[in-house]
């Protein structure tokens, strides 16, 4: 545990990429394989279940500590982080503990089972023998909240560094359904690779956008000139739903949306023409609410994501469907290097021998003989409930994660990310009472960078309930600026993003603007930094 | 008949005042008589007719305030003043810093000003003064705020400048010109390099060697000085200089941060620092605690920062604490305070940014909006 505390450390200490993969790969050479699966199992967002809810955690915490319960909320309102906060009040420890992240671990997941007191014995024991840092990285395991604050690329480099696998590979295989417990490190870099995890995913291939405001709309002839001939490409309809990857192993079917979540349960309509096509088949598409036939808006499907239990109410008003875009895996075969075009048309064989053809529906190609005529065709986006257009260029392959150059995305609405608040100011002439001009951030790793202002564009009674949580939840205050604790997540438009020197983000928009509050969506899952700089 | 009597100490909206002897303490608008805790720009403010401080801080108000008339006394020494007594006792927060003893017909009362308890081994050490009312600062008091030793963190900071000369990294470590610049400065390991420093804090430094004060000796960056030469000592700069182009010519760089605020992870983002060295001049949580009840005062009343929690707290454990509303340190910024900045020039760099670490700020980003 004292590896992955100091790995922690460090990589809190530094904003340098190359310090950050060195840390890394100090790391992985520095402990058993075993912590070395732990920690990509944690980074990857496979955390051990919460074996003691945070109540007992915080009072157990507030007795070692001798705290009042009102000090230990106010404690709580300062740091903004309750595995902190836990670390800064309780008494330095007595002694100290050479147990690894496995051991710590496996200790995690046994004592859910044991009884509330030996739970609570087993809790101040373990928090007498570590120290702070240890405490601060076992409270966050136990309490749920982890992130660790680096990439995915620069995990990824630093296991391709060490393996001499390339990165592309490593990044493949630490996808999937596996578990700390049942994947060793050695299969993991082994040279040849095994692929005796039937649920594994591949990376998704991720678009660029191809313009950069909605105000400045590329011509056909600067299309020309960044694309080439437009007899290169083909075009679909960009879908705003669900990406997901579906998959046919031997019979068995996963589904997996775009945030490496194994969602197979929450789509049971598409269950049927999965489980009917050839074994050894992986499509990947858009999953969206359809009804007689036609897309419905992303909320519809977004309420139903939601919902814990789908009853036959939800099913009934928001049924879902896949439109395929592409087909990855064919009899068992990574067919992920050959060209669009014959990828096209094996999943079009697919798609024309399903028995469901309105749950398989195929992203049909728009005909188009120029980049004049194209830019016509995407105006109507709007009508076919569709975000603009997609090209792709018929020999490419199919690549991993977002690169420039084959894949482009041509929306039509305004750029937008979704964005944590972080700093709240009060408002000018009718709202001078109000805090109504926010500071958004979006993940830089596990940190909160702000990138954008904004007046309100809320509603308000938004406004009122915004403000309210201001100030219910400030942190600090400086002057008419207060820290808020970074909780609400808004959707923020903006027409266009350029590089900043002037700017900790290093990006600054155009016309910010608070598009609406995505109460649905919790801190972790707002933006990151990447996101937005990949709109530049 | 008993009549209430009026207290030896007021709080009014010029500042701690007392009646009898009519002098103010650490006032924020101008008056006749000023007693000086310290020389930070939350307590010693221009405009007033007489000025009493430390010995230790006749020059660095000079240096700061310009033209004053200033009296001085040492520790522990008395003056009366209207029949009242006045002694100054250390509060260790930065060189000169003083606690304000009060006596008037056997009533004590004592203003803090700002104090840390434990020794930073350059100012005089706190030393605890008896009293019937205590005014204290409580910039850290919440339970989070506890400091390890002083040595522990040097260690880092000298590990860590060690570290970015290896690397070929110049090392940059900010903090308040004056208090932290100077104990950072006398706990440097000089054996691994040469101490550059900004001219805001040269300019304090000097002003302190003026007073007497023995530092290590130190280096004004100038524009002739060579980069390399630069690398491998370590640059004391002002917060005022974080993200200025004359930090910037410094790259490749790594900076350090100094501050107690820095004992907290998202605190230490928002100031954009490689590194936060957890450093404060003030008393910590324990330290807060200890010093008030060594005191054995009656009453206490509670000033900067987080005085309604603190008040709430010790009330809980048997004393009688007030919140009591001044404009020093960790309030909110109000209009009067910017209707008071000096009315002559403050020195490069430091324009109205406190030079104590009582108040936060954010990182200083202007993060644009409509129309940029
Ligand atoms: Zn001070
Ligand atoms: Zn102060």
């Amino acid at each position: 545990m004292k590896a992955f505390a100091q790995l922690f450390l460090s990589l809190d200490e530094t904003n340098k990429t190359n310090e950050k993969v060195r840390v890394l790969k100090d790391y992985f050479l520095s402990v058993p394989d075993s912590d070395k699966m732990h920690m990509l199992a944690l980074f990857t967002g496979r955390r051990p279940k919460r074996p003691i809810n945070a109540t007992l955690v915080r009072t157990w915490a507030m007795e070692m500590a001798h705290i009042p319960v009102w000090l230990f909320e106010e404690s709580y309102q300062v740091v903004g982080d309750l595995a902190e906060t836990i670390t800064l009040l309780l008494p330095k420890s007595t002694s100290s503990s050479n147990k690894t992240l496995t051991e710590w671990i496996a200790e995690i997941n046994a004592i859910a089972t044991q009884t509330e007191e030996g739970r609570k014995q087993w809790l101040l024991s373990s928090w007498e023998t570590l120290d702070t840092q240890e405490r601060f990285v076992f409270n966050k395991l136990l309490t749920g909240g982890f992130r660790i604050g680096v990439s995915q690329n620069l995990v990824v480099k630093a296991l391709a560094d060490i393996s001499g696998l390339d990165a592309a590979t490593v990044t493949h295989r630490i996808m999937g359904n596996w578990m700390p417990e049942n994947y060793q490190f050695a299969d993991l870099v082994a040279a040849e690779g095994l692929s005796d995890d039937v649920s594994r995913p591949y990376p998704f291939f991720l678009a660029y956008p191809i313009q950069e405001t909605s105000e400045k709309q590329k011509t056909a002839g600067e299309l020309q000139v960044a694309l080439g001939d437009a007899a290169e490409w083909q075009a679909e309809w960009k879908w705003d739903g669900i990406r997901a990857q579906l998959i046919n192993r031997n019979g068995q079917i996963f589904i997996w949306s775009r945030g490496e979540d194994l969602a197979t349960e929450k789509f049971p309509e598409l269950h049927p023409f999965l489980k009917a096509l050839p074994h050894g088949t992986v499509l990947d598409g858009e999953i969206l609410s359809f009804k007689d036939g036609l897309p419905m808006p992303f909320n519809v499907l977004q309420t139903r994501i939601g919902r814990k239990n789908l009853s036959k109410k939800i099913l009934e008003e928001s049924p879902v469907a896949l439109i395929a875009y592409d087909c990855l895996e064919h009899n068992g075969e990574d067919i992920r290097h050959k060209p669009q075009a014959e990828r096209r048309l094996l999943l079009e064989q697919l798609q024309a021998a399903t028995a469901h053809p309105d749950i398989f529906r195929i992203s049909v190609l728009i005909g188009f003989n120029s980049w004049g005529e194209l830019a016509e065709i995407r105006g109507q986006s709007r009508s076919m409930i569709a975000e603009g257009v997609m090209l792709k260029r018929k020999n490419a392959a199919y690549q991993v994660g977002r690169r420039r150059g084959d894949w482009w995305k041509w929306k039509i609405d305004p750029l937008s990310v979704d964005a944590v608040m972080i700093y709240a100011q009060k408002g000018h002439g009718r709202r001078a009472d109000l805090y109504t001009d926010y500071t958004f951030a979006v993940w830089d790793g596990d940190k909160l960078v702000p990138f954008a202002k904004a007046y309100s564009g809320l509603s308000d009674e938004e406004i009122r309930k915004v403000d309210n949580f201001v100030k219910r939840n400030t942190l600090e205050k400086f002057g008419p600026v207060r820290t808020v604790k970074p909780e609400l997540v808004f959707e923020i438009g903006f027409e266009g993003i350029n590089y900043s020197t002037r700017h900790k983000s290093g990006v600054a928009l155009r016309f910010p603007r608070i598009l609406r509050w995505r109460t649905d969506k919790p801190m972790e899952e707002a933006d990151t930094l990447e996101t937005l700089k990949a709109l530049l | 008949m008993f009549m209430a009597k009026k207290p030896l100490l007021e709080f009014t909206d010029r500042g701690i005042y007392c009646p009898v002897g009519r002098f103010y303490i650490d006032p924020w608008l101008p008056v006749d008589d000023a007693v000086i805790t310290h020389a930070h720009s939350d307590h010693a403010r221009v405009g007033h007719r007489r000025y009493l401080a430390h010995e230790y801080s006749e020059q660095v108000l000079r240096y700061r305030l310009g033209e004053i008339q200033l009296q001085t006394v040492p520790y522990g020494e008395t003056l009366m003043k209207n029949g009242v007594q006045i002694g100054l006792y250390p509060a260790g927060h930065v060189i000169g810093s003083a606690q304000v003893r009060v006596c008037y017909q056997d009533e004590v009362w004592v203003v803090s000003g700002d104090y840390k308890v434990d020794d930073d081994g350059i100012s005089t050490p706190f030393e605890p003064v008896r009293c019937h009312h205590f005014i204290s600062e409580c910039t850290f008091g919440m339970p989070v705020y506890r400091w390890k030793p002083q040595a522990e963190t040097f260690a880092e900071i000298n590990n860590w400048w060690r570290k970015n000369v290896e690397n070929g990294l110049a090392t940059v470590i900010v903090g308040y010109s004056l208090g932290k610049a100077q104990r950072v400065l006398q706990n440097l390991d000089l054996s691994i390099g040469k101490v550059y420093t900004h001219g805001v804090i040269e300019n304090t430094n000097e002003a302190l060697r003026r007073n007497g004060i023995a530092l290590n000796p130190t280096h004004r960056i100038t524009t002739d000085l060579a980069k390399e030469e630069i690398r491998k000592g370590i640059v004391i700069a002002p917060p005022s200089a974080v993200g200025s182009p004359w930090m910037r010519r410094f790259n490749p760089y790594d900076f350090g941060y100094c501050s107690g605020w820095m004992s907290i992870r998202g605190a230490k983002r928002r100031r954009a620092a490689d590194r936060g060295f957890v450093l404060s001049d003030h008393a910590d949580w324990d330290g807060l605690i200890s010093a008030i009840d060594a005191t054995g005062c009656e009453k206490v009343y509670l000033t900067h920062g987080y005085t309604a929690s603190f008040a709430r707290y010790l009330n809980e454990i048997g004393f009688d604490a007030h919140e009591v509303h001044t404009l020093y340190g960790g309030d909110e910024l109000t209009a009067a305070d910017e209707e008071i900045a000096p009315t002559q020039p403050p020195p490069e760099g430091e324009a109205l940014v406190p030079d104590d670490e009582s108040k936060v700020l954010p990182s200083g980003e202007d993060l644009g909006g409509a129309g940029l």
